[in-house]
């Protein structure tokens, strides 16, 4: 391949080429999370008339709360449960949509939809539907034999809040999944028919293997998406109940922070967060990566 | 950050627009719907009356997202000269000392007339500190009452006027109303954390906590474990286990009005302000409407039931012009025939005792039976330090915590006991936090 090399020779240029995007990383990105960071560290009342420095005991009183453990190994249920859901229903969509010809358009529009609809807008809408005095799904429920209450059952909550978010986010697995199918080259595809593999043996052996790009990218997206932009359907559906079954890290730092106005405590909780986060997304760069095939 | 910037953007452009003439006062509040609507009439008709200020309402949203809005704009000094705040967020309000200014001392440095006693006594007791000084307005104060179908009682072969006074007829009444198959449920309750543990407590002379419930300062410990609420609880349990009762949601407990409404429950206890919404929602049955039930083995004599509402705060850090504005505007407020409008068309509880008797002689409690039971539940014998109100650091998490422990108790998780103690000691902790915080 030959490549034109094209050469600046201003050496201010870049930087002011970069300079918005830095700008608006510093105002919106760094500046508030250095504030918290600094937060976290400080017992202040509400008005901020009285700060003092107490160090990491914001942080040793989380590690010693029962309830902030398990909001943390629920967020770890919440997170894979919505990955998987959301990502299966998406692959499955696509594979679906991309063996249709002629209809291909119309079902696309129709499953990206959900993604249109806003998280409180999803919340409230699941929330209806599963109303246990009004909704929909447990009247039909109780004749199977189910009696549903998420008010009362957390295990049921949790079910609900999985679905509205993974609902939500299907979506968008979908879109990224059947551009990654469309992309498979069809010569691949026509050369196994050839050689007699029906359509699920290409589906495994080719399709698959080749999307592990777009599916490492999903992964991380869908992740991060649990762990900050459920807020409004927890919210919307369940309020973090019953008895904190719901209570995700992200809505117990609002619950925290924003009605309990505890505000070391919630900048402790969203740098933890901020750091689970990173955490996880250099793994998935480090070792999960060296696997993917692009 | 965020939040501090667009507040600032905000309240730039609100100061922009400024017109010269008038001084500006500006008065958050949580009043959506038809209720903000009225708000901003009485705002409207204050203007109207005087041409030197003009009184700005902003509905920030819920009453938590308001007092944070208030307080991050405070931080970024920016904030509003009056704000309201919700009852449980007075605690925070009170530990506050330099961001706000108490209102009794608002009136004296502006030579208003303001007159405690001309105020409805457990509606003031709730907002003054330990000397009897009044920290903030009472603007919307309302008290939970019980509410019947009273078509639903007569379809059970019960007297459709005579509504359950005791606890014992509550579910003598449901277990009618149930095994008559007149409605599936007996009954529901919104806030099982301001209804059935709070003013339950008021109500029956139990300590909610120590120090005069809060009253006394900040060393204040939750004591709401005790036998009354106890077997309140276990008997709220035994009741849902036997189809009498029904849970209604955490928080609110939205889901009780719907139940009510929809016929499936044939009483609900829920606030005085809930009247409006009974009666529209109530097309195809007649509602009635009752005091609280009690306990006869406990008390004989119930106590005042405690209110829940907001309060109008002043915040520090305005002009002298901005104050003696919010002054007439508060003295414009407290006038009986403001007072009794707003209280006679939300279902709030009439401020001042000329209010309420501006009502009395307009006619308006002979003409709307039921409207006056929450003034009477409110007002009935001396409040004692149990009665008179709470007054706790970081409530709203506490009330998160109480409907928590609720809900182990109604899955079957936990016991009565069991469930208020952990109430209480998880409570405590976040006393102590606060009281750490505002030392």
């Amino acid at each position: 391949m030959d490549t034109k090399k094209t050469t600046f020779n201003n050496r201010l240029l870049p930087y002011l080429l970069l300079a918005p995007q830095l700008f608006i990383t510093l105002v919106f990105f760094i500046w508030p999370a250095a504030q918290a960071v600094k937060s976290s560290f400080e017992r202040e009342d509400p008005f901020g008339l009285s700060t003092v420095f107490v160090g990491l005991l914001h942080y040793e009183r989380l590690f010693d709360d029962p309830n902030y453990l398990d909001a943390l190994s629920r967020t770890a249920v919440f997170a894979v449960s919505v990955t998987a859901l959301s990502m299966l229903l998406g692959l499955a969509f696509a594979a679906s949509v991309d063996r249709l010809v002629r209809s291909g358009k119309v079902y696309t529009t129709l499953l990206v939809w959900p993604y249109a609809v806003a998280p409180v807008v999803a919340g409230v809408l699941w929330w209806f539907l599963f109303n246990s005095s009004t909704g929909l799904m447990p009247f039909f429920l109780e004749k199977i034999g189910i009696h549903w209450d998420h008010d009362l059952n957390g295990t049921q909550a949790m079910i609900l809040i999985i679905i509205a978010a993974a609902w939500k986010q299907v979506s968008y697995n979908f879109l990224f999944f059947l551009a990654g199918l469309q992309s498979v080259p069809q010569s691949l595809m026509e050369a196994a028919a050839i050689d007699g593999s029906g359509p699920v043996k290409r589906f495994w052996t080719i399709s698959l293997p080749l999307l592990s790009p777009t599916t490492f990218f999903l992964f991380i997206i869908n992740v991060n998406y649990t762990m900050f932009d459920t807020f409004p359907i927890v919210d919307a559906t369940t309020v973090g109940g019953p008895a904190q079954a719901t209570t995700t890290l992200v809505y117990k730092v609002y619950q925290d922070g924003y009605l309990g106005l505890n505000l070391g405590s919630s900048s402790a909780q969203s740098v933890l967060l901020m750091l689970i986060v990173m955490v996880l997304t250099f793994v998935q760069f480090r070792y999960v990566e060296r696997r993917v095939q692009y | 950050m965020f939040k501090k910037l667009g507040l600032a953007a905000a309240a730039f452009a609100l100061s922009a627009s400024t017109s010269l003439a008038a001084t500006e006062v500006t008065w958050w509040h949580a009043m959506g719907g038809e209720l903000g609507k009225k708000l901003e009439e009485i705002a409207t008709k204050f203007n109207e009356s005087q041409s030197e200020y003009k009184v700005v309402p902003v509905y920030k949203g819920s009453y938590p997202e308001t007092l944070t809005a208030a307080i991050a704009a405070f931080r970024a000094n920016q904030q509003p000269a009056i704000v309201q705040v919700f009852e449980v967020g007075t605690g925070t309000m009170m530990a506050a000392k330099g961001a706000v200014y108490p209102v009794y001392k608002l009136m004296k440095d502006e030579g208003e007339s303001f007159e405690p006693k001309s105020f409805l006594g457990p509606v003031v007791g709730y907002y003054s500190d330990t000397q009897g000084n009044i920290l903030s307005l009472p603007f919307n104060s309302s008290t939970p009452i019980l509410y019947y179908n009273k078509d639903v009682f007569k379809k059970a072969g019960l007297d459709p006027e005579v509504a359950p006074k005791t606890w014992k007829e509550v579910e003598e009444f449901s277990k009618k109303i149930v095994t008559s198959g007149a409605a599936k449920c007996g009954f529901t309750s919104a806030w099982i954390t301001w209804v059935q543990t709070e003013n339950l407590s008021a109500i029956h002379d139990q300590p909610f906590g120590t120090l005069e419930n809060g009253f006394g300062g900040l060393k204040t410990q939750f004591s709401f474990n005790g036998p009354v609420q106890q077997k309140h609880w276990a008997n709220l349990k035994k009741w849902q286990d036997e189809g009498l009762f029904k849970y209604g949601g955490p928080v609110g407990g939205d889901n009780a009005a719907t139940m009510f409404y929809a016929q499936e429950c044939a009483m609900t206890m829920n606030s005085s302000a809930g009247r409006a919404g009974v009666i529209n929602n109530a097309k195809t049955f007649t509602p009635g409407f009752a005091p609280l039930p009690y306990y006869d083995d406990v008390t004989k004599e119930p106590k005042n039931s405690i209110i829940g509402g907001a309060t109008l705060w002043v915040l520090n850090g305005k002009d002298k012009a901005t104050y003696k504005g919010v002054a007439k505007f508060f003295s414009y407020l407290s006038k009986p025939e403001v007072q009794a409008d707003w209280h006679q068309y939300t279902g709030y509880l009439p401020i001042t005792n000329a209010a309420y008797d501006l009502g009395k002689s307009q006619g308006y409690y002979a003409k709307n039976p039921g409207s006056d039971i929450a003034i009477e539940q409110i007002t009935r014998g001396t409040p004692s330090a149990n009665s008179k109100g709470l007054r706790f650091g970081n409530f709203t998490q506490v009330r998160t915590i109480v409907d928590e422990e609720f809900q182990s108790l109604l899955a079957g998780k936990k016991d009565a006991k069991q469930a208020l103690d952990s109430a209480v000691e998880r409570g405590n902790k976040l006393l102590r936090e606060f009281e750490a915080a505002n030392n």
